[in-house]
């Protein structure tokens, strides 16, 4: 089967900043792709130069195995959801979602109906005749997705839609986005800097740093076996081991990650791994305590389950955890 | 939070400002007293009697007419030349970035920055040079020359404002180039351009210095002004040309406050 | 919706001349640009800008005395006679009275901008917005025309202090040295009070807009701090307001240096710069001296926005 969206040793060069460097990328159709990384890691630059706003300065990109290089935006069956939502002030609500299809030449009637049912898929019934002034953040957000789904496009990109809501209104997006993904079949790729995001939407992660990707993978690879030191800074905030410590406990690698959640304090089973430490500082977080650990100058964090005891501070503890939970890594 | 303080201005300050103000409308309240005096020969206050008799006389005197027609032919297609120039430029500067905006910006703005007396004589010295010979199209060459800084600065301002992405989606959604500036573009910089050209055109239609310099044997209306002024022939009849033209350029400056004064509530809305 | 379900992920290019102008344009969009800037550019930077350099150029030529033509080589002897005592007395006079202008017109345009910028509320910041904007675009000519009303010794003025019984005061201003004369139509107060008068506005709106963006607790946090409001005004207001005097001042200052209208119209027979310009090129038919006459207008205000911008105050514009 083609992939949905296909970079080969895509880079985009700014004079000598390298926004995108020489990525290689496979979206594969009907997938929710999600592109994670900090703000300047290029994630944005990629989903542009799926959208044709940007050109690759080297590299292929291919969409639904039709090259792209080339093509303006307004020739790709991509559609695109704004972070800003850019929908049109001039134009009501029914003009806004109807755009696509006048400029394509879609009779009035015809458009008309096609924009209320959009409308009515994103739960915005009715609202045709007002102006974008007159929404509501997260009802511009709804109208931005009509807007782009009444092309009924291949691939729909999605930049930090949700990124300009509150916490309530954005869960609450998340879950309907990713059902109205179900239902469409629809590719959707979408940008986001919050892992908790990518995490619970996205069917793979791509994670970017400096113009490339760092691991592209399962929510549940990236969360549980990071390749590297970023992906384990940036998803979550996984314990990185130094190869000095992972040397004393037997292993020889340059580093290795290990989840906070994966370590008790106190006994270990015989075919458990232990490192002895001294508590510097503990915290409580409602259904976890967070306890710091410093094991022979290395900051180790744990979480432990509230009900569970917690040692003191400056207590002299034992790690305890399974060999299985710790991930080696390739670089430091 | 504002303070009940700040609500309410000193005394000094209210007499200081009103004044300023009266200082400022004062003069133009006169011009409308004086096209109805019965005075001729000087320009006593109080008027002795006040009459309509001078607007029909003003009426009835052709070269009053001839000037107005050359002046209003001069602005308008001063104007046009101007929005377009003007309005490319304000594109250009404000949709892409390239190197050397700065100086498109000071090239534009510099007619009117420089004293025109210089912008005059720089184009009549020019015109003799090349042997053009002064007609009406000089004069519409010296005024476009000087009108496009005001569309430019409309169209840059409304530019600005017009948040990037909107062009991006219309292409996004299947829009062309030409589709994108017809349905997005236009629409939204529309009131500004109209309110540059209103502007444009009072500057033009009022304009006098540099067209004493490129202007040949014709004689627009500020020309006729000025001639009178210097020599006066007939006062009554410069008192209502006077009040005509004051209200001529009040209209379109009224009409761009209110035009760009909506827009802002239009740009507002869709933030 | 079906007639839009296309297969093909990749439309076809847009039939017709506007469709393929379009996918030009957009792959090269440096050839957009310069179809922008082209037109522009050319127009300013041959028309006006071509005829600026000619017309500096020729104050370096020189003018045969006795023919009364143009001779073509390179001389400085121009401005030799540009800065003989009788011309350099009329760049003296016209730097002066900008000077005083832009000084007038400061303290009277300080107030009302102070005022509709931080007072002025809903209705009544529209009034004093059109009130300013009003005046600065109506005509120029009718302007000075209204002062001719004005100071003519049978108008207003004359008659507001006959009836207040001040008509000694008028006579004895008159009768100053230098800025009397024999009415004020003919004197430099006259000249002096329409340059303020047309040229004021240009000063209030820059104020404004640098007043303007004065954040309102800052004035509240210098009267918590226990400033009166002459300390706030002295230590807070006005250094913040500077840069809008300042951009105002170019206009003032620039607009004056030029003018040569108003001093032929209202004012004593002596000669400001713009005058110069106009009876050399005109009259006497020296094109060479009116360039040199230029130049110095060009030469003060570049020198003016240098420290302008040193001072920050573009940003008020």
């Amino acid at each position: 089967m083609t992939a949905a969206v296909l970079f080969e040793n895509v880079s985009r060069h700014f004079g000598p900043v390298k926004a995108v460097d020489a990525v290689d990328l496979e979206v594969a159709a009907g997938e929710f792709f999600a592109m994670l990384g900090p703000s300047g890691s290029g994630k944005t630059t990629c989903l542009r130069l799926m959208a044709g706003f940007e050109q690759p300065t080297h590299g292929h990109i291919e969409i639904f195995g039709e090259t792209a290089e080339g093509v303006p935006p307004y020739r790709r069956s991509v559609n695109t959801v704004f972070q800003d939502y850019a929908l049109f002030p001039h134009l009501s609500i029914l003009d806004n979602v109807a755009y696509g299809l006048m400029v394509k030449g879609v009779g009035k009637e015809e458009r008309r109906k096609a924009a209320e049912d959009a409308l009515a898929m994103v739960k915005l019934p009715g609202y045709g005749t007002r102006k974008p002034g007159q929404l509501s953040g997260g009802q511009r957000q709804r109208v931005a997705l009509a807007r782009a789904l009444v092309n009924k496009p291949k691939v729909l990109l999605l930049d930090e839609p949700l990124g300009a809501l509150d916490l309530k209104l954005r869960e609450q997006m998340q879950e309907e986005l990713k059902s109205l993904q179900k239902s469409l079949g629809i590719t959707f790729v979408f940008v986001t800097h919050d892992q908790g995001e990518a995490l619970s939407m996205a069917d793979r992660i791509a994670v970017f740093n400096d113009g490339r990707i760092q691991q592209l993978g399962t929510p549940e690879d990236i969360y549980k076996r990071p390749q590297t030191r970023f992906v384990a800074d940036f998803v979550g905030s996984s314990n990185v081991l130094s190869s000095a410590t992972c040397a004393k406990l037997g292993i020889p690698s340059a580093a290795a990650s290990l989840r906070p959640e994966a370590i008790t304090i106190g006994t270990s089973w015989a075919e458990q791994l232990s490192l002895p430490g001294k508590v510097t500082a503990r915290s409580f977080l409602g259904a976890v305590n967070r306890v710091s650990v410093d094991c022979n100058g290395e900051k180790i964090i744990v979480t432990s389950p509230a009900a569970m005891p917690v040692p003191d501070i400056g207590a002299d503890v034992q790690l305890a955890f399974s060999r299985n939970d710790l991930h080696l890594m390739e670089e430091a | 939070m504002r303070s009940d303080r700040s609500t309410s201005a000193p005394l000094g300050l209210k007499i200081a400002a009103i004044g300023g103000l009266a200082f400022l409308h004062i003069p133009i309240l006169l011009i409308f007293l004086y096209a109805f005096t019965t005075e001729e020969k000087s320009y006593q206050f109080p008027p002795p009697g006040l009459t309509l008799q001078w607007f029909a006389v003003t009426w009835n005197r052709p070269d009053v007419w001839e000037a107005l027609t050359l002046s209003v032919k001069v602005a308008t297609i001063a104007t046009a030349i101007a929005l377009v120039l003007g309005t490319f430029c304000a594109a250009a500067v404000s949709q892409t970035r390239f190197f050397g905006r700065e100086t498109i910006s000071l090239l534009v703005i510099l007619p009117i920055a420089l004293p025109g007396i210089i912008t005059g004589i720089a184009l009549r010295s020019a015109f003799s040079m090349a042997d053009i010979p002064f007609s009406f199209w000089t004069i519409v060459l010296g005024h476009a020359t000087f009108c496009i800084v005001v569309v430019y600065n409309n169209a840059v301002a409304r530019f600005r404002r017009v948040s990037g992405s909107l062009i991006e989606a219309s292409m996004d959604l299947g829009a062309d180039g030409f589709q994108t500036f017809r349905h997005v573009i236009l629409p939204n910089i529309g009131t500004a351009l109209l309110a540059g050209g209103m502007l444009a055109f009072a500057l033009s239609f009022d304009e006098v210095i540099v067209t004493t310099f490129t202007g040949g044997q014709q004689s627009t209306l500020p020309i006729w002004m000025l001639e009178e002024l210097i020599r006066p022939r007939q006062r009554p009849v410069t008192n209502v040309v006077a009040m005509v033209v004051m209200l001529v350029t009040f209209l379109p400056i009224l009409a761009a406050y209110y035009l760009t004064r909506d827009g802002d509530q239009i740009a507002g809305a869709g933030k | 919706m079906s007639a839009l379900a296309t297969e093909a992920t990749i439309l076809p290019n847009r039939p017709g001349l506007t469709g393929r102008i379009s996918d030009f344009l957009w792959k090269h969009p440096y050839v957009l640009l310069a179809v922008l800037l082209g037109p522009p550019v050319l127009w300013l930077g041959i028309i006006y800008l071509g005829s600026l350099f000619a017309l500096l150029l020729q104050s370096f030529f020189s003018i045969d005395d006795f023919s009364g033509l143009i001779n073509y080589e390179f001389t400085l002897a121009t401005y030799k006679q540009l800065l003989s005592d009788a011309n350099f007395d009329i760049i003296v006079r016209t730097v002066l009275m900008a000077a005083t202008v832009t000084l007038f017109s400061a303290l009277i345009a300080f107030p009302i901008a102070y005022y509709a910028a931080r007072y002025a509320k809903g209705k009544w910041k529209a009034v004093f917005y059109l009130g300013v904007m009003l005046p600065l675009w109506s005509s120029y000519l009718v302007k000075i025309y209204a002062w001719k009303l004005i100071l003519a010794k049978e108008g207003i003025l004359t008659w507001a202090f006959t009836k207040l019984n001040l008509l000694w005061l008028l006579d004895g201003w008159l009768a100053l040295p230098i800025i009397g004369g024999n009415s004020l139509s003919v004197s430099y107060t006259g000249t002096f009070l329409v340059f303020v008068y047309v040229w004021m506005p240009f000063m209030i709106l820059p104020i404004q807009a640098a007043l303007e963006r004065v954040p309102g607790n800052l004035i509240e946090a210098s009267s918590d701090l226990g400033g009166t409001p002459q300390q706030t005004f002295r230590h807070v207001l006005f250094p913040l307001a500077l840069p809008g005097i300042v951009a105002g001042s170019i206009f003032t200052f620039s607009l004056t240096l030029g003018d040569y209208i108003i001093p032929q119209i209202v004012g004593s027979s002596r000669l400001f710069i713009g005058q110069a310009v106009y009876a050399q090129q005109g009259t006497a038919g020296n094109i060479p001296l009116a360039a040199a006459f230029t130049v110095v207008p060009i030469v003060i205000m570049g020198l003016y926005l240098w420290m302008a911008k040193r001072m920050g105050a573009f940003d008020a514009l």
